[in-house]
């Protein structure tokens, strides 16, 4: 017998799960289809930043929206807790990015001034500031620091552990999770809803929302929507635990809840695969020694590769099917800084019937645009 | 506790929280610590719970020492050396110790 489902989330990251919570939470009977233990994730590889100082230039309404989620995360790291137990280890103490020299200082400067002269830029909080002040708030600071940008809506939580409670709370919610059930097929039915055939056999669901990261780009066509997602590695490198010494988390690397520092995180195009190679991670461990020398002593302990979903422009990509009603999609990079916009904005509007004009920006339709020739 | 099945080696003389001991030559640090008798050898970051060399391969981290004033040094990974200063663990390693 086909099981029924009155919506169907497919894909099993922090952006599915986030949403499947966000719809199980309005009494939706929910399934998530998700692939097997060996997926590759970059929902259980990341940087694990709740970041706001970077988001937006070239979408104004992409900043907006990162601000509103991080504004919403104290709350929504407090209903986690209270649905599932984990504390996912949130703190929001304002983070740095670092320059090590003029020149990156004035690049960094320049981004920052053209995001916010950009128009319908809602304004945030951030400021430059030059060595001694930011080494009065980061002891420890390398002399080779020769300044930096401070935004304090910046933050950071364990995304493990976020993980792993977005997973306990969409299925406290009642949602009905199933691993090793790739999508091979999405049929849009005659009368409405969609025949979605899995590796175990077939599923129907009243709507379908695709989350499936970088297996969006194979599966938005099936329903009439396109996906431009590639991967997008980086490499993150793990130092051993020590006493907590650095109390604000820097764009590229941070101070775990558990003393751990993470050091990250690269940026590399046409990755073959995740692996992780010596010269990349040594580039990172030299610049990351040289913003906080006492980290040259430290060991380390772990490194590894995750693939990013990155969209064209960099931006998340949420649409909502003309030809075939009630599927979305829903991808985007930062994930785990949007995992509170997801669940708690933007799984409320596609429980309620469909996108609203606050996302409009968001569609796929902004790259349909005829390149010049 | 442990016995050595070969007890022929070179004796190599060190410090186990600033008391004189001895290993043999070929030892890791672990190794000299366990036929000593040294079966909790540092206090967890967390609650402070002792514990000691597990794995003997690198792999669990409960073997953790401060050796010649340096921090978090896995003991089963470090051969040993005449004149090591060996001390516990307590804790996390603060950054730069
Ligand atoms: C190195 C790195 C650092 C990052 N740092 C940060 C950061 O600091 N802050 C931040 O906010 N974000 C960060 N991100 C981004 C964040 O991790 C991602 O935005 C987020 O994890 C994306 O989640 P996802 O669920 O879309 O994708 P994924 O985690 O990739 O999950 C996709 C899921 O879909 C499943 N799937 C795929 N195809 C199918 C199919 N056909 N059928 C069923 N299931 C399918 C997969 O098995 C998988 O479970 C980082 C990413 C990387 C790689
Ligand atoms: S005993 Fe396990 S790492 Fe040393």
């Amino acid at each position: 017998m086909t099981r029924a489902f009155d919506i169907a989330v497919v894909g099993g990251g922090i952006v599915g799960l986030a949403v499947a919570r966000g719809l199980a939470g309005r009494g939706l009977g929910v399934a998530i289809l998700d692939e097997g233990d060996v997926a590759r994730r970059a929902s259980r590889g990341n940087f694990a930043l709740v970041w706001v100082q970077s988001k937006g230039l070239g979408m104004a309404r992409y900043g907006a929206w990162t601000t509103g989620s991080a504004a919403l995360w104290p709350g929504f790291a407090a209903a986690l807790r209270a649905e599932t137990g984990q504390d996912v280890s949130l703190a929001q103490p304002g983070g740095y990015s670092l320059c090590l020299s003029e020149e990156e200082l004035d690049r960094r400067r320049a981004a920052m001034m053209r995001m916010h002269n950009q128009p319908g830029w809602e304004p945030i909080p951030w400021e430059v500031q030059d060595h001694d002040r930011i080494a009065r708030a980061m002891p420890g600071l390398g002399r080779d620091v020769v300044g930096g940008v401070f935004c304090p809506l910046d933050g950071h939580v364990n995304s493990l552990r976020l993980f792993r409670a977005l997973h306990a709370s969409a299925l406290a919610r009642g949602a009905t999770y199933l691993p090793d059930h790739p999508v091979r097929d999405i049929a849009p039915l005659p009368g409405g809803g969609f025949r979605i055939t899995t590796a175990q056999g077939e599923i129907e669901a009243g709507r379908i929302v695709l989350a499936a990261g970088l297996g969006n780009a194979a599966l938005a066509p099936m329903v009439g929507l396109t996906a431009p997602v590639r991967p997008q590695r980086g490499q993150v490198l793990v130092t051993e635990r020590t006493a907590p010494f650095l109390p604000h988390p820097v764009a590229t690397l941070r101070q775990t809840d558990e003393g751990s520092v993470m050091i990250g995180d690269s940026k590399e195009e046409n990755p073959v695969d995740e692996a992780v190679g010596p010269g990349v991670l040594a580039a990172m461990a030299r610049r990351a020694a040289r913003m906080f020398p006492v980290l040259g002593g430290l060991n380390i302990v772990r490194s590894w590769g995750a693939l990013r979903v990155m969209s064209r422009d960099g931006f998340p990509v949420y649409d909502e099917s003309e030809t075939a009603p009630g599927a979305f999609l829903v991808t985007c990079h930062s994930g785990v800084t949007l995992a509170a916009a997801h669940s708690e904005v933007l799984a409320p509007m596609i429980a309620g019937g469909g996108l609203e004009d606050s996302v409009a920006a968001f569609s796929a339709r902004r790259f349909d645009v005829p390149s010049a020739a | 506790m442990f016995r050595r099945l070969h007890e022929g080696a070179t004796p190599l003389p060190f410090t186990f929280e600033g008391e004189a001991v001895e290993g043999r030559e070929g030892d890791s640090v672990a190794a000299a610590l366990l036929a000593l008798g040294h079966d909790a050898t540092r206090e967890t970051g967390v609650s402070g719970a002792p514990r000691g060399p597990y794995c003997m391969m690198g792999v669990c981290f409960d073997c953790l020492v401060m050796i010649d004033g340096v921090g978090n040094r896995q003991a089963c990974l470090v051969p040993l050396r005449a004149g090591m200063e060996v001390r516990r663990q307590r804790g996390r390693r603060k950054a730069g110790a």
